[in-house]
């Protein structure tokens, strides 16, 4: 067997906020009818966590799971759990228009902390960063410079950024400039 | 600036979060269909100066397809709503017109 790397192969950056590589976790893209009871029960049997809410990210014992478009979701394992968890969904959906495939390896993770979180992603992103407009719990997938991105803030000022794995260096590149001590717009870490 | 809330995810995106694919509720004429047809669904659309029917792609956000009225000079929106539709939904060019009474009303 292959030794897995993650894209950004234990990258860190401290600044404004610190930039780390979140190391490798097993990722499901799991589409399909989110309203069928089969579906729901699958994920709560991999994850412990239970169908998110439109826009939501639910985390239980082994795993998280968030809502990516009206019919797909993102199921998040540890990263040698994810074969296996993929078997089980083909398995408990067959028969069922789905589709379920193992995408740990194309993807890079990233964790987040500090206080400007807030103002460090809104200079590349055009989401509403306010807390009320996205709280904890919600992801937002969006675009930051001109990459797609995923984000949710696990904390007030802790969050997890996915992103496709072959633009993951130029990410982390984006964020740790974004990032410099100095550059801080000071608006949402402000209001805090 | 355009902000547009995608009935799909519900989020208020930014333009630059979208993508535009032109006029929407277009009839579409394939193989066998007459010339004049074709030409018209190839080539003819409308271009007012006003209200405006657009079929936009939340490219960045759920990747899903839907439907906006707005208008072309003022870039008010007047709503927007699913995809899965054949014309604008009839609340919607109700109000359109309570609030532009010269409009002509909705034309496929």
């Amino acid at each position: 067997m292959s030794n897995a790397v993650t894209a950004l192969n234990g990258a860190k950056y401290s600044g404004l906020i610190d930039i780390a590589d979140a190391g490798l976790m097993g990722m499901i893209t799991l589409r399909g009818d989110l309203a069928s009871a089969a579906m729901a029960k699958v994920v709560k049997s991999i994850t412990g966590a239970k169908m998110p809410k439109p826009r939501g990210v639910e985390t239980a014992g082994k795993g998280s799971v968030a809502w990516m478009s009206p019919d797909e979701l993102l199921i998040m394992v540890d990263y040698p759990a994810a074969d296996a968890a993929e078997a089980k969904i083909t398995d408990a959906l067959s028969g069922q228009h789905h589709l379920a495939v193992n995408v740990s390896d194309a993807r890079a993770v990233f964790d987040l902390t500090g206080d400007h979180l807030r103002d460090v992603l809104a200079k590349g992103s055009p989401t509403n960063l306010n807390p009320d407009a996205l709280p904890i719990g919600e992801v937002r997938r969006t675009r930051l410079g001109q990459l797609a991105v995923a984000f949710w803030f696990t904390d007030e000022s802790a969050a997890k950024l996915v992103c496709f794995r072959s633009v993951g260096d130029h990410v982390f590149k984006w964020l740790a400039n974004a990032a410099q001590n100095g550059s801080s717009p000071n608006f949402h870490s402000d209001m805090r | 600036m355009l902000i547009l809330t995608c009935p799909n995810c519900g989020i208020a995106a930014d333009e630059t979060e979208l993508h535009a694919d032109g006029q929407a509720h277009i009839t579409r004429h394939g193989a066998g269909a007459s010339d004049d047809d074709l030409e018209t669904y190839l080539f003819m659309r409308n271009n007012p100066k006003g209200v405006h029917f657009e079929r936009w792609r939340h490219v960045y956000g759920c990747g899903k397809w839907f439907h906006a009225a707005r208008c072309t000079m003022t870039l008010e929106v007047f709503g927007t709503y699913p995809a899965q539709t054949l014309e604008p939904p009839k609340e919607l060019v109700a109000k359109i017109k309570k609030k532009r009474p010269d409009w002509e009303g909705f034309v496929k």
